[in-house]
């Protein structure tokens, strides 16, 4: 699977690790664009695991009753109880967007406007649709169970402070990432990238992708686990 | 500016991927659906988990056809990261149980649950 990677007459692999950083000449062999992107990205994963660490600590170390996540995230549909439901659709709607924006890059790269375009949209509206769920969930934590970020009426009161602060700083990446993609989705539009070459296009998916990413875990140490 | 063609693939490995992490996801699910509890539980959550990280920054994030360079300036600080919650964890247990020994606070209280509370809400005045 070297087919794009690949430079001219450079080797694969640990030679070509070497190569690269032993040649005089840039590193990475990206765009430079796409290179700071995933620099940013590795910083946020520093910053999203300080946010995990001090969670698993805090949930370890206090010797109150840790609520139980099934029970408080469920909602009552057609008058029957269902774990999770929610946090169910919303994982679903993020992978499927996550999908549509690797359609969109791809599409990019066959330099097919429209396609591109109509896939990053969908891309902004479904993670529009999540950060709109994500508004509802909290809702009905905070007015209908009455948890707070300093205390909750089912077990330690960490549970409220570290939730709010995490889903909430996952939610603002949504957000931030609707309004990139929107941007972009609409310079794809105007035709900016013809000349420039539609890199761009998987630098805002490469981030849109980390949302994701993050979310995967969030679902798993936040409500599963 | 070595990618001319950029990160270029077949479409039908995007549908694959999606679709795995549909199933993936739904696997996680079934966990929690079935009520799969203790050890075995952390075991497949996270297991589940790991599949689709890799498989989302594997094929979505393209990392597979990234060079070698490129790819561990992504993936050691992370791994590193494994290891700082790993020793958390370890810490954390031993701070519980010294508050246990030192403290003596109780080792079998039980949380509440939304249903403790009659329909939910307005739980202010109870508990703690």
């Amino acid at each position: 699977m070297s087919e794009t990677a690949a430079i001219q007459g450079s080797p694969e692999g640990v030679e070509g690790l070497v190569e690269d950083w032993a040649s005089d000449k840039q590193t990475y062999n990206v765009p430079w664009g796409k290179a700071m992107m995933w620099i940013f990205l590795v910083s946020d994963t520093f910053i999203f695991t300080c946010f995990l660490t001090g969670y698993l600590n805090v949930r370890l170390t206090t010797t109150e009753p840790w609520p139980l996540q099934t029970e408080i995230f469920a909602l009552t549909l057609f008058g029957q109880s269902i774990p999770l439901v929610l946090i169910a659709i919303m994982t679903f709607i993020l992978i499927t967007s996550s999908g549509s924006m690797a359609l969109a890059v791809n599409f990019g790269y066959r330099r097919d406007k429209q396609k591109t375009f109509i896939l990053m949209v969908i891309t902004a509206l479904l993670g529009l649709s999540f950060v709109g769920m994500q508004a509802f969930e909290w809702t009905k934590l905070i007015v209908d169970e009455g948890i707070r970020p300093w205390s909750n009426p089912y077990g330690a009161a960490q549970f409220g402070s570290v939730f709010f602060m995490v889903t909430g700083f996952h939610g603002l990446h949504v957000t931030g990432g609707v309004i990139y993609l929107l941007v972009v989705a609409n310079k794809v539009r105007k035709g900016h990238y013809e000349k420039k070459g539609y890199e761009i296009v998987e630098i805002a998916g490469l981030y849109w992708h980390f949302v994701d990413l993050v979310w995967v875990f969030i679902f798993a140490f936040f409500y599963l686990l | 500016m070595s990618s001319e063609a950029g990160q270029q693939h077949p479409l039908g490995i995007y549908y694959k991927i999606w679709i795995l992490l549909f199933v993936l996801s739904g696997f996680s699910y079934a966990v929690d659906y079935f009520h799969v509890e203790g050890g075995l539980r952390w075991f497949l959550v996270i297991t589940f988990m790991f599949l689709k990280a890799g498989f989302i920054t594997a094929i979505f994030m393209h990392v597979v056809w990234e060079r070698l360079a490129l790819v561990l300036t992504i993936l050691v600080p992370p791994v590193a990261l494994l290891f700082l919650i790993g020793f958390m964890t370890i810490e954390g247990n031993y701070t519980e149980g010294t508050r246990y020994q030192y403290r003596g606070d109780d080792p079998t209280l039980t949380p509440l649950s939304p249903s403790d509370f009659h329909g939910g809400g307005h739980g202010e005045e109870a508990a703690h």
